[in-house]
């Protein structure tokens, strides 16, 4: 038994002091972990994003990220976002630009997200500025049946829609000439459309959906930027004077 | 004669947790992570080995400070503490392993509101000193963990044909998916308690050789 | 369905990915007050009320430590904030309803060690809701969790007259028969899709 058994009530002040000692130990820890653990932290953020863009536009081996708001395209930097998760930026655009060691362009890589099966299907999309076709995909995250959805990751007939997807824009480079659609399996016929896997239409059709409203929102928006994005010393990070001026 | 308080370790501290006071299979406390993280081996033993992380730290120190929590205040306490370890749990995994931490998902924040943990400051380190809290809870983690990996293997080989990532049987195992996920996993923990029971109930069985008396067990929380 | 709609939202969280069936989340409760109808719509009643408090405040919450960048202590906000919620809503059930107190007794503290609520108000900001939102998902949730709540305890009640062997009374059997119910709310999946 404690020597002091004693059953009056213990004071509020007590009370208060032992909160606020345990709940500034507590901060203090905290923040000591936060610190030590954010390098690292970014660092494995960083690898895994490069993996995924790497893996969707080969030949390519450095990045950079930009960011298109309000019209004008700035190198966005991740260090100065206070958040690591996705902050909904009202307009903001973000886009990976991947070179060869010459700095010479060879793709864009931008993330889109659509509703599969069980939840959201996050994935990122490989675009060629030189044929305006999509040239592969690369899943984020998702949780799709194993054994089911997860086909779309390996099964080779599924993949080899994307060889060359057809993505090019219209002639007001407005919008996508023709939407990017998922079809019954065995009935592809155009260069836009996505042959599903059977057995997985859901999660195929969530790929599709992904990867034609991803493009849809960003395709048109970047048109005006390309010639801009070719090489990688150019100043990208001074607003352009585009005509355009399409939102 | 009144009941002394045992200050003394002895093996039962360690092995209460592992058996007979299991937190999963005997106090059913802590379901949510075991079902939802089971669906692999790597991904059970990880979530066993990060409850752990946190019952010891937060039980440690609570045991410490014990005698100079007030009464009142003392589950706010608890609770400030095992939700700063298990922040301090979660930036780990992440700077150590992305990939396991979004496997693991928001289930690794979701340590906190495990009732194993508050139930334990609550029954026993806040009246232990530190060395016997610190072995009971290793042994109440280690149960934990050994629960999970019970699932997490038959989940795993059942769903998936594999153990740890590495196939066992050749590729004309059909998996049976269903295994993986959530009705799979409410189901073998049904079928795992179901196997614990009788083996209670064969023990129970065997030491009275008088029938009759069969164990009713409610399975409250 | 726009996967941000209102609507989908709420019938995510109410029958696709329900939240005790499919998330694995709410289980204590969910094994353990099951065994009868009324207490059972009580619980459901009690946690949902929880649900949209904590819901509504952990947004405000979370919109005060972005601002001041400091997330690394959302989730110790977030729980004292859902015990403070437990507290208050136990305090008003004693107030206008002491039957009802009575009834569900330790279960209502035991509300703030329900993985649902902390869940809800973690996948709520993982997911990047705004506020009409983030209380479609958090009634979705209530909804769904007194859903399965009560079809577990109505299958329960059922079960006290069935002839069931020794071993498998009480969790086991319970959690078969989850897995059932689990298996048929499978059948969700791609609604609204």
């Amino acid at each position: 038994m404690n020597q002091h058994h004693s059953p009056q009530r213990a004071s509020s002040l007590s009370m208060i002091i032992t909160l606020g000692v345990v709940a500034m130990l507590s901060g203090l820890l905290v923040v000591l972990t936060w610190q030590l653990t954010l390098a690292p932290i970014q660092e494995n953020q960083r690898i895994m994003i490069e993996k995924a863009i790497f893996q969707v536009i080969p030949k390519a081996t450095q990045r950079r990220t930009y960011q298109i708001k309000n019209n004008s395209l700035t190198a966005y930097d991740s260090h100065k976002s206070n958040t690591g998760k996705n902050k909904k930026n009202n307009s903001a655009l973000l886009f990976y630009a991947a070179y060869d060691d010459q700095g010479q362009l060879k793709g864009i890589a931008a993330e889109a997200a659509a509703q599969g099966y069980a939840d959201m299907v996050r994935l990122l999309y490989g675009y060629d500025p030189q044929c305006q076709c999509i040239r592969g995909f690369s899943v984020i995250k998702m949780t799709e049946t194993p054994g089911l959805g997860d086909k779309i990751l390996t099964d080779q007939a599924f993949l080899s829609n994307f060889s060359a997807l057809d993505a090019r824009l219209d002639k007001a480079h407005n919008t996508l000439a023709h939407r990017i659609v998922t079809v019954k399996h065995g009935s592809k016929k155009q260069a836009w459309e996505i042959d599903a896997i059977s057995g997985a239409t859901i999660t195929s059709k969530a790929v599709g959906k992904a990867i034609n409203q991803g493009a849809e929102q960003l395709l048109p928006r970047l048109y005006p930027y390309l010639s801009q994005l070719q090489t990688l010393n150019a100043s990208t990070t001074k607003p352009s004077h585009n005509k355009k001026g399409k939102q | 004669m009144p009941i002394k308080k045992d200050n003394s370790i002895t093996a039962d501290t360690f092995l209460d947790g592992i058996w007979k006071e299991n937190p999963v299979f005997v106090m059913l406390l802590g379901m949510c992570p075991v079902l939802a993280v089971t669906n692999s081996v790597s991904n059970a033993l990880a979530m066993g080995l990060a409850t752990t992380f946190v019952l010891l730290c937060s039980s440690g120190l609570i045991s410490l400070l014990r005698h100079l929590i007030p009464k009142e205040v003392r589950i706010a306490t608890y609770i400030v503490i095992i939700a700063t370890f298990v922040t301090i749990t979660d930036y780990v995994i992440q700077a150590v392993s992305l990939e396991l931490y979004n496997a693991l998902g928001a289930f690794i924040q979701l340590i906190v509101v495990n009732c194993m943990i508050l139930g334990r400051a609550e029954a026993y380190a806040s009246k232990h000193h530190l060395l016997k809290t610190i072995v009971n809870s290793l042994g109440m983690g280690l149960g934990f963990t050994f629960a999970l990996l019970c699932l997490g293997s038959v989940r795993e080989l059942l769903g998936n044909g594999s153990l740890l990532g590495y196939a066992i049987f050749g590729d004309s195992f059909q998996p049976w998916v269903v295994m993986v996920l959530p009705p799979g996993g409410f189901i073998v923990l049904g079928a795992w308690l179901l196997l614990f029971n009788w083996l209670k109930e064969r023990k129970i069985n065997n030491t009275q050789h008088s029938s009759n008396t069969f164990v009713k067990n409610k399975g409250v929380v | 369905m726009p996967v941000d709609s209102i609507s989908f939202i709420f019938l995510n969280a109410f029958l696709i990915n329900n939240f005790v069936l499919a998330m694995f989340l709410g289980l204590c409760p969910f094994l353990g007050v099951s065994g009868k109808l009324n207490t059972a719509w009580s619980m459901g009643l009690a946690t949902s009320l929880v649900m949209l408090i904590s819901s509504l405040s952990a947004y405000f919450i979370n919109e005060l430590l972005v601002y001041f960048q400091i997330e690394f202590l959302r989730l110790i906000c977030y729980i004292a904030v859902i015990a403070s919620a437990v507290q208050l809503v136990e305090m008003s059930m004693k107030k206008f309803s002491p039957l009802l107190f009575k009834a569900l007794g330790i279960f209502l503290p035991l509300i703030t060690t329900n993985c649902a609520i902390l869940g809800l108000a973690l996948f709520q900001t993982n997911k990047n809701y705004d506020l009409a939102q983030s209380l479609a998902y958090s009634t979705g949730a209530g909804a769904g969790f007194i859903l399965a709540i009560m079809l577990m305890a109505g299958l329960r009640e059922k079960l006290e007259l069935a002839n069931i062997p020794n071993t498998s009374q009480g969790a086991a059997i319970s959690l078969m028969l989850a897995g059932i119910l689990s298996l048929i709310f499978m059948g969700f999946a791609g609604l609204g899709g």
